[in-house]
């Protein structure tokens, strides 16, 4: 008890220090505090915004523009990284020597170089030193480009008519949710089998694929064209986009495809063979036996993959990609010199990120626990 | 046809086993083989060269496809990084104009013109050899300390813990015992990047160790603090880190108590590492058995005696590991200083790419190469001796 109020103790002391230190730097430095600033005019461009953002926009709004590029990256990354590191990881454990044999080299190679590096490595080295805009590398004909200034692509205009399409495709995801519940009381009451999966697909595809012939296609591309020194129209992905999403889709990928190895040889072999002796076929032994098991090992490390992801995110700030760290730990702290408020913003967006994730995670063990007697 | 001998049954006394055509079948007879069949020799399609490459390369269609595939990756990746790595690489030259020619490759003489800078940053000329005394100390003192037999391993790794540091710490500044000061703005490349990853991992570890023995207390306030602590450092990115050191640290210090920039990303990445750390030895402390603490408690031991001498050396020795692992991640991590301004190994090269007498469109390509190529040696190295270690600490209950 005494040692305990000793610690409470010293910790209030050690605050009270630092908050007292702070104070009186921050006058002497003429600074202001509290969060007022979010609200004035940030008065600085950013090159990539997923929602309106002018230079007399607020900080508040830079600030939403920032994370919601982190999040574009974070996903963007999270998408390719799974699917290389799900390929890699089974690649590494085909029986086929050379394969096999590749994925370890791509394992050991990219997770042992430090992710800054492999970063800048793709930004300068590689995505720079591409041609102008006017020697582009052109993609499928002339409809996308690839040069120093980015990547552009073609963008999908709607026309009149589009909103049928994107209504036929949340009918046809209403319908694949009803079929489910239907197949799955079917198969309670009279143990038929439904090929969900396949006829889910179909629906998913066909569907909308009909409206969209029968309205008569109400897109039109948008291609980007070169006026003058650069492209217009069309989608731009900037090259620290790319190098971003590039290098940590290629970087995480590696540590899940060890992730993905380790929960697949963590099912062991008796279950297969237990499977095989109650007739199983190889397809089903693997969608009901083995994966169920092996996600269970999966998914927890697979999640803090995908924090540490998110977190990586930030060294963007290396390269100028607006993202939260670059833009408001970087040019927002530069302007307005309000380090306590700025960085409490930065870092508090980022912990409440993983806490949340680790909420969702502990939600998912409860439930999926192996639930012994 | 193998030779075979018709046995009476009378001639064999053993009864107990019942054997077909025992005792009490009409023929009373049964046949025994008394040498073994001579081996054949096994499928030619299972061995020798061929036969490996049948099981392993073509067994299946599928998997002919999947080595067709392969060997088109190899193909596709490896001419190409050879002839640029070598065949067309330009290994001597002064100054840019050796890699401008015609469909160069690497620009090797770039790294050569620079390699004083990328291992000492811009340390003082004449002051290096003290650089070169520290790393050679160390090695000696690492090398030995990473096979198991080596005698007098105990105070190796005293000396390495303790007096090294120290030791190190008054060669590298100066300023005393006549030698000259050495400030840290100069120091730079690969004696950066060393000096923050192993002060991140040395003042980590006991640090991590206390928040993890904090983290596992009966007592709910040093509980909840090293929790509320750990989770915080765990939950955010290094680099705010790096910054909160960088900007806010001098914020939070009386006026006129400064530190210079080194030692303030210094103290950020020993917190950071240090919560990854905690984790790490909580996992330690959680594989051992309560019958260790229970054994400890009866024997009278109290808690700092128990924790110092039953269960720390079983946890961290079986977590050795994991505290390999943590360093690796803390090395490569170590690059992000660039970002807030010191010159470790990437950011001296990087900062070399600015210098015009070498600015050619190979010089990036080459420095990363480069910059890469050590840190993967480390990182390497590093992750196979605790696969070793793992492997070796794992003998006892794997079975043979």
């Amino acid at each position: 008890m005494f040692f305990q109020a000793l610690v409470l103790g010293s910790f209030g002391l050690f605050v009270w220090f630092i908050v007292d230190n702070t104070i009186t730097n921050l006058e002497k430095q003429n600074i202001a505090s509290g969060f007022d600033f979010m609200s004035t005019t940030a008065g600085f461009g950013i090159v990539q915004s997923l929602i309106d953002y002018s230079e007399e926009a607020s900080y508040g709004r830079a600030f939403l523009v920032a994370l919601l590029n982190t999040l574009l990256v974070s996903a963007l990354g999270i998408f390719f990284a799974t699917i290389i590191g799900f390929l890699i990881g089974i690649a590494r454990l085909s029986p086929n020597w050379l394969l096999s044999r590749l994925a370890a080299v791509y394992i050991e190679t990219f997770r042992n170089i430090p992710l800054l590096l492999q970063i800048l490595f793709w930004y300068i080295a590689v995505l720079s030193n591409l041609p102008g805009p006017r020697n582009s590398l052109m993609l499928w004909g002339d409809a996308g480009a690839l040069n120093s200034r980015g990547l552009y692509l073609p963008a999908p205009v709607p026309q009149d008519g589009a909103g049928f399409v994107v209504a036929a495709l949340l009918v046809a995801v209403a319908i694949i949710f009803g079929l489910r519940h239907w197949a799955r009381r079917r198969q309670l009451e009279t143990g038929q089998q439904f090929p969900l999966f396949r006829v889910g697909c179909g629906i998913l595809i066909s569907l909308p694929l009909v409206v969209l012939l029968l309205t008569g296609i109400p897109y039109t591309a948008e291609i980007p064209e070169l006026r003058g020194f650069n492209y217009r129209g069309g989608i731009r992905l900037i090259p620290e986009l790319m190098a971003l999403v590039i290098a940590l889709a290629i970087y995480t990928a590696a540590f899940i495809a060890e992730i993905v190895r380790a929960g697949i040889q963590s099912v062991s072999w008796g279950q297969s063979e237990a499977a095989m002796a109650l007739g199983l076929r190889p397809g089903v032994t693997l969608r009901l036996i083995i994966i169920p098991q092996a996600m269970r090992v999966i998914i927890p490390p697979l999640t803090s993959q995908y924090l540490n992801l998110t977190k990586n995110s930030s060294l963007a700030a290396a390269m100028a990609y607006p993202e939260l760290t670059s833009v408001f730990a970087g040019t927002v702290l530069n302007q307005t010199g309000q380090a306590i408020e700025v960085l409490g913003i930065t870092m508090a967006v980022y912990l409440s990120i993983s806490l949340l994730t680790s909420l969702a995670m502990n939600w998912y063990n409860a439930r999926n626990a192996l639930v012994e007697r | 046809m193998p030779e075979m001998h018709w046995l009476n049954a009378d001639m064999n006394d053993d009864t107990s086993r019942p054997v077909a055509g025992g005792k009490n079948s009409a023929q009373n007879l049964r046949f025994v083989r008394e040498e073994f069949l001579a081996e054949e020799p096994a499928p030619v399609s299972t061995v020798g060269i061929s036969g490996w490459m049948r099981i392993n390369l073509f067994s299946s269609p599928l998997n002919i496809i999947l080595t067709a595939f392969s060997l088109y990756l190899v193909w596709l990746i490896v001419p190409p990084v050879i002839e640029w790595a070598f065949i067309n690489a330009i290994w001597e030259g002064e100054d840019r104009n050796a890699c401008l020619v015609d469909n160069a490759g690497a620009c090797w003489a770039f790294i050569d013109a620079k390699f004083g800078q990328i291992i000492y940053g811009r340390y003082t000329i004449d002051e290096r050899w003290r650089v070169d005394l520290v790393y050679l100390i160390g090695a000696g003192a690492l090398i030995p300390l990473l096979f198991e037999k080596m005698p007098g391993r105990r105070y190796l790794a005293l000396f390495l813990i303790l007096i090294y540091p120290v030791f190190a710490f008054v060669l590298l500044t100066g300023g005393n015992f006549g030698l000259p000061h050495v400030e840290t703005a100069l120091w730079g490349g690969l004696l950066v990047t060393l000096v923050v990853a192993v002060v991140g991992i040395v003042a980590s570890l006991p640090l991590g160790i206390l928040l993890a023995l904090g983290r596992r207390s009966d007592m709910p306030v040093v509980r909840m603090f090293c929790i509320g602590f750990i989770e915080l450092w765990r939950g955010v990115p290094l680099i705010t880190v790096l910054f909160m050191a960088s900007v806010m640290l001098p914020l939070f210090l009386p006026e006129g108590v400064n530190f210079d920039k080194l030692i303030r990303v210094l103290i950020g990445v020993a917190l950071f590492s240090s919560a990854y750390m905690a984790e790490v030895v909580r996992g330690g402390l959680q594989a051992i058995p309560r019958g260790q603490y229970e054994a400890a408690h009866a024997l009278g031991l109290s808690y700092w005696q128990s924790m110092g001498f039953i269960i720390l050396p079983q946890a961290l020795r079986m977590v050795i590991p994991g505290i390999v692992n943590t360093f690796i991640g803390l090395f490569k991590d170590t690059t992000l200083v660039l970002i807030v301004g010191l010159f470790d190994l990437l950011g001296i090269i990087q900062l070399n790419f600015t210098d015009p007498n070498w600015s050619t469109p190979q010089t990036a390509a080459t420095g990363y190469a480069f910059a890469g190529l050590i840190f993967w040696a480390f990182c390497f190295g590093m992750s196979r001796y605790s696969i070793r270690v793992e492997n070796k600490l794992n003998e006892g209950t794997r079975r043979a």
